[in-house]
């Protein structure tokens, strides 16, 4: 119909309310998966059949898709470790002041993810790590699922018995890649707010990754536990005290719909400000930004970077009792799923942000853009970290406002590594 | 009762005297005195002076004054000699009857409820449970206990009605209705503050003085206000002075400064016998069993549970109240409070007075309208022994004045009165038109007064609000603000056509 051929035309198979209100309020058109479309918002497996050799198809000029090809390298627990590995190791061999590391081994800058092996291949390298701290407790998640599911901890050798058969019999047996799973160091001593432990679940949009671009979401959350935090060995089975995901709280007896078990990320500077100070508080949020980017940064090489993709990913981080945070994994579909109003609200603005950054002016897009959006439109949404302004920059730009606030401190280890690296971190 | 000043201030010196004779301080002060006879410079000549000297610069006279300072803050000054001790509970006899009526209203329904239930108002538990109880101390909130037969013994609104029905019988308001009448709910004639005199008395918040929370927004440069107003708050912690604290705060606290700000004006040190106290209350609880505590209970999981801010805390607010109702070191505070605490007897020695204790320990009933206000306090204190000292000062410094009838200005009657005079005087088209469709102003603010806003505040922005209450000793600003928000939804406010709409 000629009077729509100005409108972006918009397709989705996730049925959200969150997402259809805002492409309808933009005044877009849906259609069907095999009509003309500009925007297309996929789950994780149509973008693998889009994009796949045998039954993918090129995307024209005016088409954007909401993840990148193979966003796996991320999202997928044991690459996301891999790609962090390698790329470590890289700079170490660059001698890269990055790198640096500590009189036991551990690297300075670079140590944000819990030590992981994947199962059943390094099998006895985690043996040997296991033998190290035989009273540690360590966390199995399956590398494929996600929503918590199939994760369970153990603290014997004998409860992963299963893995060690496999490891020795592996050679010729081919692991289909969803029994395969990552055990990592559990994190035993997170740090306790009212007694209750929590992850932090920030949103990081990407538009490109050659040059990276990404935005940090102002409006992140806590996730606590609805049930008490204790170390002790017998809760080991009980996941409502371990696990934060909200899809497993939600069956929790003590599960609350009016708050869900949510907090603000403001509610947690507030409360770290006043009980800790000003500077450790600042020094725990600079360090979680530098951990995003140097995750977005170690699989940035690897990564497809095709123009007709931005990706909105679910950051989940967890902030151990000494005020250090830990990469826990990335998620390539945040739940659209609200369990609160205050939720709703949240997503909401979350998907209008992200669509006004990727989608400019809610125009018919152009994959050729600059991907270069002005200010006005970043919403909740501030600049992470902008390679192109990094490397046009030189030295004392500042990219970060912490709460607003402006702070300009320059990043001298970044200088002198000689990448162009700008950070406000210290 | 008019007293010259002398003799007014040789009395509060002597009780002042009397109060700290009886308190740590003056051990530790005479335990410095005796170990400082050992030092140099201490010569026998000049005794007195040179022991003097040395508890200046040792930083103990700046301890002394403020314990001084803070029984200022909390006690009124005495009235005249010959006045009975009711009046400084409450000058006015009519306030003090209608208290009391208020009081044994509430009393009748909680002894009703028990009665109902059968559960005695308070027992000792058996060993079991004690060791129960206490392996699940730190996590109360976990427990599901019935408490669906439990009803909280009043609502705002019932004290409200009270309020509402106060008259002076000495008053005669035999005026013809005209537009000097008082429109609003509360109807006894206490003096309360107009606002040239509100702006002389809270001087800090005029337009030209610098505010945290406004002067310190990510827009205005940090190098105008707030760099050297943090500045001048480590030098004021530095310094430990009590007085220059409370009088810092007017201008708002930085967060990273406001957990030992307060303690310093409220005058809480990290005490020894401070923990130790804290831990008999905690075993008073574990031991005994009262029927307030599942009042407490519910109010509990019926607020702060559900509070997006305060949720996280929970297990908490049981701990700090459940000790406090057991403090009976709170009873202090009837002293100069309007309310008189109730009296129990043991089972079989009805009116006998050997048998007569207070119910609870510490006097308090409902706690409906505290729970709000203690969560606030948990984003400062993580630690429950301080969260709780911090509390009960808090309590019986303000909080207090929100559930009592009294004359005074910081009581919850001449806030109200205070709430409806500025809206009728500076807003009378908005009070005019609200009364006309039913929705009386009081109706809608006495929840957040009675609550010091709290949960109806993000909690920065309350935190702020508290700040001025320390730095003026006084919740008149409780007033101010309820008045103001009305103000500035002035225009939405004239649309609407019923109380619903408006709240």
């Amino acid at each position: 119909c000629r009077i729509m051929a100005g409108k972006v035309k918009w397709v989705t198979d996730i049925e959200k309310s969150v997402l259809i209100n805002n492409f309808e309020k933009r005044g877009w058109i849906q259609v069907a998966e095999n009509e003309d479309w500009n925007f297309y918002w996929m789950s994780v497996q149509t973008i693998r059949n889009v994009f796949s050799v045998e039954t993918g198809y090129r995307l024209s000029d005016d088409q954007i898709v909401n993840h990148f090809p193979n966003h796996y390298e991320l999202t997928r627990k044991d690459l996301m470790v891999k790609n962090i590995k390698r790329y470590r190791k890289e700079l170490e061999k660059e001698g890269s002041p990055l790198a640096e590391k500590d009189e036991n081994g551990k690297y300075i800058y670079l140590d944000f993810v819990p030590v992981t092996f994947m199962l059943p291949a390094d099998y006895n390298l985690f043996v040997e790590e296991f033998r190290k701290n035989p009273s540690s407790t360590w966390i199995m998640k399956p590398c494929g699922k996600a929503q918590g599911k199939g994760i369970f901890l153990i603290n014997k050798l004998s409860q992963i018995k299963k893995w060690s058969r496999d490891s020795k019999t592996s050679s010729f047996v081919s692991q289909s890649s969803k029994e395969a799973y990552v055990i990592s160091l559990y994190i035993n001593n997170p740090l306790l707010i009212g007694g209750k432990k929590f992850d932090l679940r920030l949103y990081v949009l990407v538009s490109t990754y050659r040059p990276l671009r990404c935005y940090m979401y102002k409006l992140g959350f806590c996730r606590f536990c609805t049930v008490k935090y204790t170390p002790s060995t017998s809760e080991l089975d009980n996941m409502f005290v371990h696990l934060t995901n909200v899809a497993i709280q939600k069956h929790g007896d003590d599960y609350n719909h009016i708050h869900g078990g949510k907090w603000t990320v403001s509610n947690l500077r507030l409360y770290l400000e006043s009980t800790r100070g000003k500077e450790v508080t600042n020094k725990l949020f600079d360090e979680i930004h530098w951990i995003i980017v140097q995750s977005l940064k170690a699989v940035a090489p690897v990564m497809n970077n095709d123009k007709h993709c931005f990706e909105c990913y679910g950051y989940d981080i967890i902030i151990d009792d000494k005020l250090k945070p830990w990469l826990i994994e990335v998620n390539a579909s945040p739940s659209l799923t609200s369990s609160t109003a205050n939720d709703r609200i949240l997503k909401y603005n979350l998907i209008n942000d992200t669509l006004n950054i990727a989608v400019p002016n809610g125009e018919i897009p152009d994959c050729k853009w600059n991907k270069s959006p002005p200010k006005e439109v970043l919403g909740n949404y501030e600049v992470l970290y902008d390679e192109e302004m990094a490397q046009s920059d030189g030295h004392d730009r500042e990219l970060r406002s912490r709460s607003g606030q402006s702070t300009g401190v320059k990043g001298n280890r970044a200088r002198d590594s000689g990448k162009p690296v700008l950070t406000t971190w210290k | 009762a008019m007293l010259d000043p002398d003799s007014g201030l040789s009395l509060t010196i002597a009780r002042i005297v009397q109060r700290l004779q009886g308190s740590s301080l003056h051990s530790q002060l005479e335990r410095q005195a005796r170990v400082s006879l050992h030092k140099p410079e201490i010569k026998l000549e000049s005794l007195k002076e040179d022991i003097k000297d040395f508890l200046k610069t040792s930083g103990w006279e700046k301890k002394l004054q403020n314990a001084v300072y803070s029984e200022l803050n909390v006690f009124p000054s005495p009235c005249h000699p010959a006045a009975p001790p009711e009046h400084m509970k409450e000058p006015l006899a009519y306030m003090r009857k209608a208290q009391g009526s208020w009081e044994k209203r509430i009393l009748k329904s909680l002894n009703s409820m028990c009665t109902e239930l059968s559960i005695p108002l308070a027992q000792k538990r058996p060993v079991n449970e004690q060791k129960e109880l206490l392996n699940k101390w730190n996590e109360m909130g976990t427990d599901e206990p019935d408490l669906s037969l439990f009803r909280p013994v009043y609502a705002p609104k019932d004290f409200l009605e009270v309020l509402m029905n106060l008259r002076n019988p000495n008053y005669d308001n035999g005026e013809q209705p005209s537009f000097r009448t008082h429109l609003g709910l509360i109807q006894v004639p206490l003096k309360v503050k107009d606002i040239p005199e509100l702006k002389e008395d809270f001087s800090e918040l005029g337009l030209t003085t610098g505010q945290l929370g406004i002067d310190d927004s990510a827009q205005v440069p940090p190098e105008f206000f707030e760099n050297e107003h943090v500045r001048v708050g480590q030098k004021v912690l530095a310094e430990q002075d009590s007085a220059a604290a409370q009088q810092y705060v007017r201008q708002g606290c930085p967060t990273a400064l406001r957990a030992d700000l307060w303690a310093l004006i409220l005058n809480i040190s990290n005490q020894p016998e401070d923990i130790l106290y804290y831990e008999q209350l905690k075993s008073n609880v574990i031991q005994h069993d009262l029927l307030v505590d599942s009042l407490i209970y519910k109010d509990v999981k019926l607020t702060a549970s559900n509070d997006d801010y305060y949720f996280v805390f929970e297990d908490y607010l049981y701990q700090v109240l459940l000790c406090f109702s057991r403090d009976t070191s709170v009873l202090e505070h009837f002293t100069y409070s309007s309310a008189t605490p109730p009296k129990s007897y043991i089972r079989g020695k009805l009116g006998i007075e050997e048998y007569a204790v207070f119910y609870p320990p510490n006097g308090k009933i409902n706690y409906n309208s505290f729970i709000l206000p203690v969560a606030p306090l948990c984003f400062l204190y993580h630690e429950p022994p301080k969260l709780y000292q911090i509390f009960r000062e808090m309590y019986v410094r303000f909080f207090f004045r929100l559930h009592s009838i009294s004359s005074h200005p910081s009581g919850i009657v001449s806030l109200c009165l205070l709430f409806e005079t500025l809206l009728q005087t500076h807003l009378p088209q908005l009070f005019y038109h609200l009364r006309e469709i039913g929705a009386q102003p009081l109706r809608i603010s006495f929840k957040w007064m009675v609550r010091a806003f709290s949960g109806y505040l993000a909690t920065d922005q309350l935190l702020l609000l508290w700040d001025r209450i320390l730095g003026y000793n006084s919740l008149e600003i409780l007033a101010v603000l309820a008045a103001a928000v009305f103000a500035f939804r002035a225009v939405n406010l004239m649309e609407v056509t019923s109380l619903a709409a408006a709240e």
